[in-house]
């Protein structure tokens, strides 16, 4: 930038301001309004709230352990949907593509008939290809043939499925090695592995959006693709490679819900996206892109899960928690929906 | 952002080479069947502001949208520095010193100013983290903050999203980033259109001082009292045809609307020939 542009004009009425350093104060309010915040408090109001009315149930190690492991799957693919909607997409395969990913992995370790680390390796290596696969061909349709992406990945979720049907016969695969089952059920140092790798995957998939350049991309790709293509971002591949993502992260979750449940639960994901969608928006990704984050969608991902435990835990009929959860992701998305009439403001 | 040495910026200004900087010869564009464009000759000085008239869907967008790479020509030549070259995208144009701002005004609205003024161009930090793509905010954050001081656009508060700020306030985000990243051309398009008085004044104040540093300076405006102002020449579309180029010398704002509507289809010999 040109230094002689800056030739001040003396009779300048307005003062110049400068901009004062990142206030921290002023950060801690911004993000004390923020969603995931809100959301934050409630979850931790209810976790309050069960410990308290079943202290010795609810909060008890062997329970909380379980919250986690029932979320786990769903966390990964909640992360891969976050990216997507940030980016102003939508991914409906997500639930299909784990069920085809973990039939071709368990297909392949079954074909092996061995139970060595290079097995696993196999397994997830194929189940990874698989979904990833599907991840880009959804990327495609939707980027490069402009297809709707709830049109493409409804087709995808039809489609993937069905292809997991035709390689089972229609019979869940059952014969799963004995080291991912050791994962599945396992721990290190008293975690779990499931929560292990799926923390690991947040926190990498939280470190990528907010502080990378890719991350960056996916946020200016989701508030103005016009403009972002524009200033030279290629919008097509940045799409492509969501996409191939969210696939990518489904072959992942296959593989330990295999290990969890040694088989692979054909009939089990059909509402696996939508249970995504609604951790994804609960957490304050907004349902128009551009804006987002990781950390909320652990907060969305865990209301759901310790209100059905906890209710459960207390004796109400869980069916309750589907009932609550609906009206309020109706209710998140309306906030979201005024926060925004409030500050577009011309 | 390399940023020129100021002296040998300025010592470009003096007067229009021979030579333009940019020039378009007979462009078309049609979008299917209708023809935006239809044979547009154009021509862009180093050091002066060009201003670009016409009526409502005369086609001024749509050039500098294939001038600026968004939009490729159906025919027709660009030349830089008297070079043909072609724009496939608007990065190309970018990496040779021209850009826009559009009337549109291409801004993320959800990502902060400072996010903006570097979308596409972001910062990574120093070594090893940079080679993974991550980001230096403070750098970039620090330098928008300088450029809005330099040109005088106070923000409120400058982490919050540029959703939250008025019209005006975008729209001065927008020209700041195109003038931090321009060596070459500059396009703007309506550029005061949503600006209050003061704004307007400090922008076309601003206009003259970046094509004082030897930048060619392409304004778009409806506004012809504001033309007449800053612009050394005046080119003027209509119907998707250049019909007029003028050097801003005692002309009215009669003689710019004659040649728009093309009520006054003689200003004699400050008419282009050929
Ligand atoms: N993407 C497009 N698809 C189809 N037609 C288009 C497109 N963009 C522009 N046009 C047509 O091209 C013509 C010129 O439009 P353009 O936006 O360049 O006008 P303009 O001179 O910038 O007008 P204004 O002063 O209103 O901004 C119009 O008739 C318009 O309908
Ligand atoms: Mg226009």
């Amino acid at each position: 930038m040109s230094q002689t542009i800056v030739a001040p004009t003396a009779e300048d009425p307005v003062p110049t301001t400068v901009q004062p350093p990142p206030n921290l104060s002023r950060r801690l309010r911004a993000g004390m309004t923020s969603s995931p915040a809100y959301m934050g408090v409630i979850l931790v109001v209810l976790f309050l709230f069960f410990t308290i009315m079943r202290p010795d149930t609810f909060a008890s190690l062997f329970n909380l352990r379980n919250i986690f492991l029932d979320a786990a799957t769903l966390m990964i693919l909640a992360t891969g949907m976050t990216y997507v909607m940030i980016a102003g997409g939508f991914d409906l395969s997500i639930g299909s593509v784990l069920v085809f990913a973990g039939v071709c992995g368990a297909k392949t370790m079954e074909a092996m008939g061995t139970n060595t680390v290079f097995t696993l390796v196999a397994g997830l290596a194929v189940s990874l290809l698989a979904g990833g696969a599907w991840g880009l061909f959804n990327g495609f349709c939707i980027s490069r043939l402009r297809v709707s992406a709830l049109i493409t990945t409804l087709g995808s979720m039809g489609a993937a499925l069905g292809m997991a049907y035709l390689v089972t016969g229609g019979n869940d695969v059952r014969t799963v090695p004995k080291m991912l089952m050791t994962i599945g059920h396992g721990t290190v140092f008293g975690v779990p592995w499931l929560v292990v790798i799926t923390t690991v995957v947040a926190i990498v998939a939280g470190v990528v959006l907010h502080m990378t350049k890719f991350g960056r991309h996916t946020f200016l790709v989701g508030s103005n693709p016009e403009a972002a293509r524009r200033a030279g971002i290629n919008v097509q591949r940045h799409v492509l490679l969501l996409y191939g993502l969210s696939g990518l992260l489904a072959g992942l979750a296959a593989m330990l819900s295999l290990g969890r449940f040694s088989t692979t639960t054909l009939e089990g994901h059909g509402t696996d996206p939508l249970e995504a969608v609604t951790a994804v928006v609960l957490g304050g990704t907004s349902l128009y892109g551009g804006s987002g984050s990781i950390i909320g969608t652990v907060v969305g991902v865990f209301i759901p899960a310790v209100l059905a435990n906890g209710f459960i835990i207390m004796g109400v009929q869980p069916f309750w928690q589907m009932v609550v959860i609906g009206f309020v992701v109706i209710a998140a998305v309306y906030v979201d929906q005024l926060k925004r009439q409030s500050r577009d403001r011309v | 952002m390399q940023p020129p040495p100021a002296d040998t910026a300025s010592s470009a200004s003096v007067a229009p080479g021979p030579v333009a900087v940019l020039e378009a010869r007979g462009i078309v564009k049609r979008f299917g069947h209708v023809e935006a464009l239809r044979g547009v000759d154009f021509e862009a000085h180093a050091g002066e502001v060009t201003a670009l008239i016409g009526d409502n869907g005369a086609g001024k967008s749509t050039l500098v949208k294939i001038l600026s790479g968004v939009y490729q020509a159906t025919a027709g030549n660009i030349l830089l520095d008297g070079c043909n070259v072609t724009f496939n995208s608007p990065s190309d144009a970018h990496a040779l010193g021209i850009e826009t701002v559009y009337q549109d005004l291409s801004v993320a609205p959800d990502l902060t100013p400072s996010a903006n003024m570097f979308m596409g161009r972001e910062l990574v930090l120093p070594g090893l983290l940079g080679k993974f793509g991550f980001l230096d905010n403070a750098r970039m954050r620090r330098e928008s903050a300088e450029a809005f001081q330099r040109l005088k656009v106070s923000l409120k508060d400058i982490d919050m999203p540029i959703a939250s700020l008025s019209g005006g306030q975008r729209q001065s985000v927008a020209i700041c980033r195109s003038i931090m990243w321009a060596k070459q051309v500059v396009f703007m398009d309506e550029p005061t259109a949503a600006l209050g008085v003061v704004q307007t004044r400090r922008t076309l104040e601003l206009v003259r001082r970046i094509c004082d540093t030897g930048v060619a300076v392409v304004l778009i405006s409806h506004n012809m009292r504001d033309v007449l102002e800053v612009a050394d020449t005046i080119e003027v579309l209509r119907l998707g045809r250049r019909i007029a180029r003028l050097r801003n010398n005692n002309i009215s704002i009669q003689d710019l609307v004659g040649a728009m509507t093309g009520a006054l289809d003689s200003t004699a010999d400050e008419q282009v020939t050929a």
